[in-house]
Formats: C-alpha cells, sequence, structure tokens
C-alpha cells in the first residue's frame, strides 16, 4: 500500500540521515574533541574550510544524499502531524501534494547549488 | 433524541493532548518531544539550505552570512539545533528498533500483574535517554569551548 | 478468637470525590462538583458513586454493569488516567481526594456518560469476524477449522479486548486526529489478521495501513499501559507495521486460510465410554 510504501523511505531516510547528518554534526559541532584526536578542522565554518570540502566530490555527494533525505524524512514527518489534526480529504491531499512539490523544488535548488560550488573557479 | 444530540459535549483533549493529558508513563512525554525536536530542526533546515545556498556567490557572500550569525543568540540557537537532533536521533534509534517488533515482546497469555510491550521497553528507553544526554554533554562542551 | 478482623461496613477514611457534572439541558458548560464519601474496605470508585447517588445525588449519572471489570461499561478519568471505575478501590488511588471526568477523547452524553459511537463504528471499520471465502461452509458447517496452539497464541491476547475505550482516551494521536483508526480498532484488525481460520488479510489491509492506520501510531505506549486486560494494543500496532515490512520484501508468505479438518478418523473409542444418546434437536 502506499502509506506503507512512504513509511519504509521514512526509516530509510532515517538511517541515511543518522550516518550523514551525524557525519556533518562531527564536523561542524564535535570540532573541539576531534581537534583533540587530532583529526578536523579548526573552524569549519571559515570560508576557506567550506569551499575546500565544498569541492571534494565526497561531500558535494554525500551532501546531496543528505538534502534529499532530510528532504523526505522532515516533510514526512510534517505531512504525519499535519493528518492527525482532522483535516478534510481535499485539505489532506493538497498538504501531501504541496510536501512534495516544495520538497521536489528545494532538492532541484540544494543540489544545484552542491554541483556549482564544487565547479567554482577561483576558490 | 434530535434535540439532544446537538447539546454532546466535546471531550477531544486536542493538541494539549500530544503533550500531556494524564498520569502517563515516560514514552508518552517523549513522543511530544520527538516531535518538537523533529520540528524545530525542520524549520532550521529550511532556513539552512538557502544560507548555505549563498556559497554559489562565493566566499563574499558566506562571510558576510556568517558574520550575520556569529551574534551569541543564533550560536546558542544553533546549540538547541545540536540538542534537539541529539534527542532526535537517539530517540529515534529507539523508534525504528521498536516499529519493528524489537524489544517489544511476543503476544502470550495476559495474565495479571499485565507485562506489555511499553513496559518491555523501558530498558532500551532508559538506554537511549542516557545516550541522548552524554550527546548533548558533549555538544554542550563543545559549545561552550568555541564560545570561549 | 482471631482478632478484629474489620467488618465491610466499617469506614476505613473519609475521601472527597470531585466529579464532573454537565447536564445537556441545563448547564453550557460542565463544572466539578464536590462529595464527601465514607470508604469502606474493599469499596470502590464504583461503589463511591453508588453511595452518592443513593445517599447524596440522586441525578449523578454515569454507565456501569457487571461491576467486575469485564463489560468495559464503567471507562472514566480517575486521578490522572483512563480506568474502569469498578477495577478500582479509592483505598489503592493513595489519595483523599477522587477526581472523576468522563472518559477524554469521547463526546459527553451526560455528567459521566460518553458518547462511544465513535469507538463502535471504528472497531466495526475493522470487520471484526471471521471472513472466508468458503461461504458454504459457514452457512453449514461440516467440521472444524485447523489451528495449533502456537498459531493461537500468535492473537489470543488481542482478542482479550472488551471494548472499554480506555486506550482510545490515552493515546495522543486520537486527542486530535477524528479519523484515526485508534488502538482498539487496529488491534483487533491484527487480531483477524493473525487468525490462522481468517482469510481477509485484503480487507484488513485496507483499515491497517490507511493514512489514518497504524502509521499514525508512535508508539507513545500509554494505550498499552491503561488496558484493564492486558491486550497491549500498542505491541499489536507495531506488529502489523513489522508484517507490512516483511510482507512487502517477501521475507514473510501470504499465509493461506487453515483447511476445514474433516471427520476424525481410524479412531475406536474405548470399550467402557457409553454412546452418546440421539440428538434431541435435528438441524433443518
Amino acid at each position: 500500500m502506499r502509506e506503507s510504501k512512504l513509511w519504509f523511505w521514512h526509516i530509510l531516510t532515517a538511517v541515511i540521515i543518522l550516518v550523514l547528518l551525524g557525519l556533518h554534526m562531527g564536523i561542524m559541532h564535535l570540532s573541539a574533541i576531534l581537534n583533540v584526536l587530532g583529526i578536523g578542522p579548526d573552524d569549519p565554518t571559515k570560508s576557506a574550510e567550506v569551499f575546500h570540502r565544498s569541492q571534494q566530490l565526497f561531500f558535494m555527494i554525500t551532501y546531496i544524499l543528505l538534502l534529499g533525505a532530510a528532504l523526505f524524512h522532515g516533510l514526512y514527518g510534517l505531512r504525519s502531524m499535519l493528518f492527525e489534526l482532522s483535516l478534510s480529504k481535499t485539505l489532506e491531499k493538497f498538504i501531501g501534494g504541496l510536501c512534495a512539490v516544495a520538497g521536489f523544488a528545494l532538492f532541484v535548488y540544494g543540489s544545484y547549488v552542491a554541483v556549482a560550488v564544487f565547479q567554482l573557479k577561483g576558490v | 433524541m434530535g434535540s439532544r444530540m446537538q447539546n454532546r459535549l466535546k471531550n477531544n483533549l486536542g493538541l494539549l493532548g500530544w503533550l500531556s493529558g494524564g498520569r502517563y508513563g515516560a514514552e508518552r512525554y517523549a513522543y511530544a518531544l520527538h516531535r518538537l525536536s523533529g520540528l524545530g530542526i525542520l524549520a532550521y533546515f529550511l532556513m539552512h539550505i538557502f544560507v548555505t545556498g549563498s556559497r554559489v556567490r562565493g566566499p563574499e557572500s558566506w562571510e558576510s552570512w556568517m558574520a550575520f550569525f556569529s551574534t551569541p543568540l543564533f550560536k546558542i540557537g544553533e546549540l538547541l539545533v545540536f540538542l534537539a537532533f541529539a534527542y532526535h536521533a537517539v530517540n529515534g534509534i529507539r523508534l525504528i528498533l521498536v516499529e519493528f517488533g524489537y524489544m517489544v515482546g511476543k503476544p502470550g497469555l495476559p495474565s495479571y500483574p499485565y507485562s506489555y510491550s511499553t513496559l518491555r521497553q523501558r530498558p532500551l528507553f532508559v538506554v537511549v535517554m542516557v545516550l541522548a544526554a552524554v550527546l548533548m554533554i558533549i555538544g554542550g562542551a563543545d559549545f561552550y569551548h568555541m564560545m570561549k | 478468637m482471631s482478632g478484629s478482623a474489620a467488618k465491610d461496613s466499617t469506614v476505613i477514611k473519609t475521601v472527597r470525590f470531585e466529579v464532573l457534572r454537565y447536564n445537556p439541558e441545563q448547564d453550557v458548560k460542565p463544572k466539578l462538583k464536590q462529595y464527601v464519601v465514607p470508604v469502606t474496605k474493599g469499596m470502590t470508585v464504583l461503589d463511591g458513586l453508588t453511595w452518592i447517588k443513593e445517599h447524596q445525588d440522586r441525578t449523578l449519572s454515569w454507565r456501569s454493569s457487571c461491576r467486575m471489570g469485564i463489560c468495559g461499561s464503567c471507562g472514566m478519568f480517575i486521578n490522572g488516567l483512563p480506568r474502569l471505575a469498578c477495577n478500582n478501590q479509592i483505598v489503592h488511588l493513595h489519595s483523599d481526594v477522587v477526581v472523576v471526568k468522563p472518559l477524554p477523547n469521547f463526546d459527553i452524553i451526560r455528567d459521566l456518560v460518553p458518547d462511544l459511537e465513535s469507538l463502535f463504528d471504528k472497531h466495526r471499520s475493522a470487520k471484526p469476524h471471521l471472513l472466508r471465502k468458503d461461504l458454504a461452509e459457514q452457512n453449514h458447517p461440516t467440521g472444524e477449522y485447523f489451528q495449533s496452539e502456537q498459531e493461537l497464541m500468535n492473537y489470543i491476547q488481542f482478542a482479550y479486548c472488551i471494548k472499554c475505550g480506555l486506550c482510545m482516551a490515552a493515546c495522543p494521536t486520537v486527542a486530535t486526529s477524528r479519523d484515526y483508526v485508534g488502538p482498539q480498532a487496529l488491534t483487533q484488525a491484527w487480531r483477524y489478521t493473525m487468525d490462522t481460520r481468517d482469510d481477509g488479510a485484503p480487507e484488513r489491509a485496507a483499515t491497517l495501513y490507511s493514512s489514518h492506520g497504524v502509521y499514525r501510531c508512535h508508539f507513545a505506549g500509554a494505550c498499552s499501559q491503561v488496558c484493564p486486560k492486558g491486550v497491549d494494543p500498542a505491541l499489536a500496532i507495531q506488529l502489523a507495521k513489522k508484517d507490512a515490512f516483511l510482507k512487502a520484501f517477501g521475507l514473510r508468505k501470504q499465509r493461506q486460510a487453515t483447511p476445514v479438518l474433516g471427520p476424525v478418523r481410524d479412531w475406536t473409542p474405548k470399550a467402557e465410554i457409553p454412546k452418546a444418546p440421539a440428538p434431541t434437536v435435528t438441524r433443518k
């Protein structure tokens, strides 16, 4: 059933996010601890660091993967919450469609950014 | 019968029923916190897509956004996002396990005092909460170190 | 002799009942009314309500029947949890104040009487009866359906449901969602899915896996906590989710409905056992 398929993707994207966002959070927020272990950048938000990462294939691909997974997971969760508010069938259909369209649009935009920065010259 | 039917009093707990509603076990509040943290992360994430999207315009655009977000208020906001992620991720692991039928036991013959799924997964729940707390402390320590 | 055993009518303590009152013909809003009730040994909340009706306020209304925790009529919100009034002794509440309100998530008809139509509608939507393709056998049975002890254990726990509605009152999703099927009906749909005699898996799947089915459950676990018969609806719902996943990925087969057992063969009774008398009622 369609609802079952959506839920399986919700779980799958959750696992993907656990790995990729865990990595992302590690780089961004655990830099002090990583420094103690001798790895990781000093300040991951410095533009030199940001562009250094953005121009590595590994990060470009994982950014796009994480973007897609997080968009699906988050918007499905939002849809789930909204579906539990006793809305009419038409409104529910509309919300489902809106989440799909918004998710797809944001995914296209984010992927474009990831690829464009990957190819950016002179940084 | 007809006119009296219209005087039925609505008694749904409504949205408050997500947050509280009685002396229920900790899992019912863990569910509310999971939703709250999820919404918080989603809100931050949608903004994050656009902020990081400024990279296409080069390092200057990026630097100006970072300068805008360098005030302590935003730094605390970032910490909150990390805390929300720590809780949501670790509780999410528990939910994946439980919703696939692990640690909730098998059906049998109920005999009083009843053993039921919520009780049976309690050890997992405790482990998960401790893990979340540890992650939050680590994140808080890093934040503190960064703010110094 | 054996010491002073307390007589049933000895008053152990006095408690204050705070009962939500609502008369649709007079009141616009419900209000809490207080009664001082003497508690005797073994007195349940239901006994307390009866005492109030007999001695203090004849207008107090509620539903009750068996007074022994099997009919499911007296579900109420007592001291912070949905409970059966007959199943809870006042002294076991460990409080001098007993707050009694009608079951949440159901409309109030009057005082402590909830409108349980939504519960029964959702229960009906789970088609809580055996569905089989062999209608001839269903209408004119020739034998038993085979079922092993293990197959029985897979669903018998969920068959203990007394339709009291406490789980629906406890569920946070039912609190906001009028369309959510709810722990009671989902558990019954699962009970029949797991019953090997049942052949209605597609009909049950429509209830279980719709957009207001098991996936709107997020394991708050409150339903299992309050169930007075240990049915554990939360377990049924999580098992249903797992089942959908395993079947979708071919890791579990769709089972066939169990066949009808033919007449018993190769059986000779012991000589001492007398033969059964001829039936006095014959099937037309």
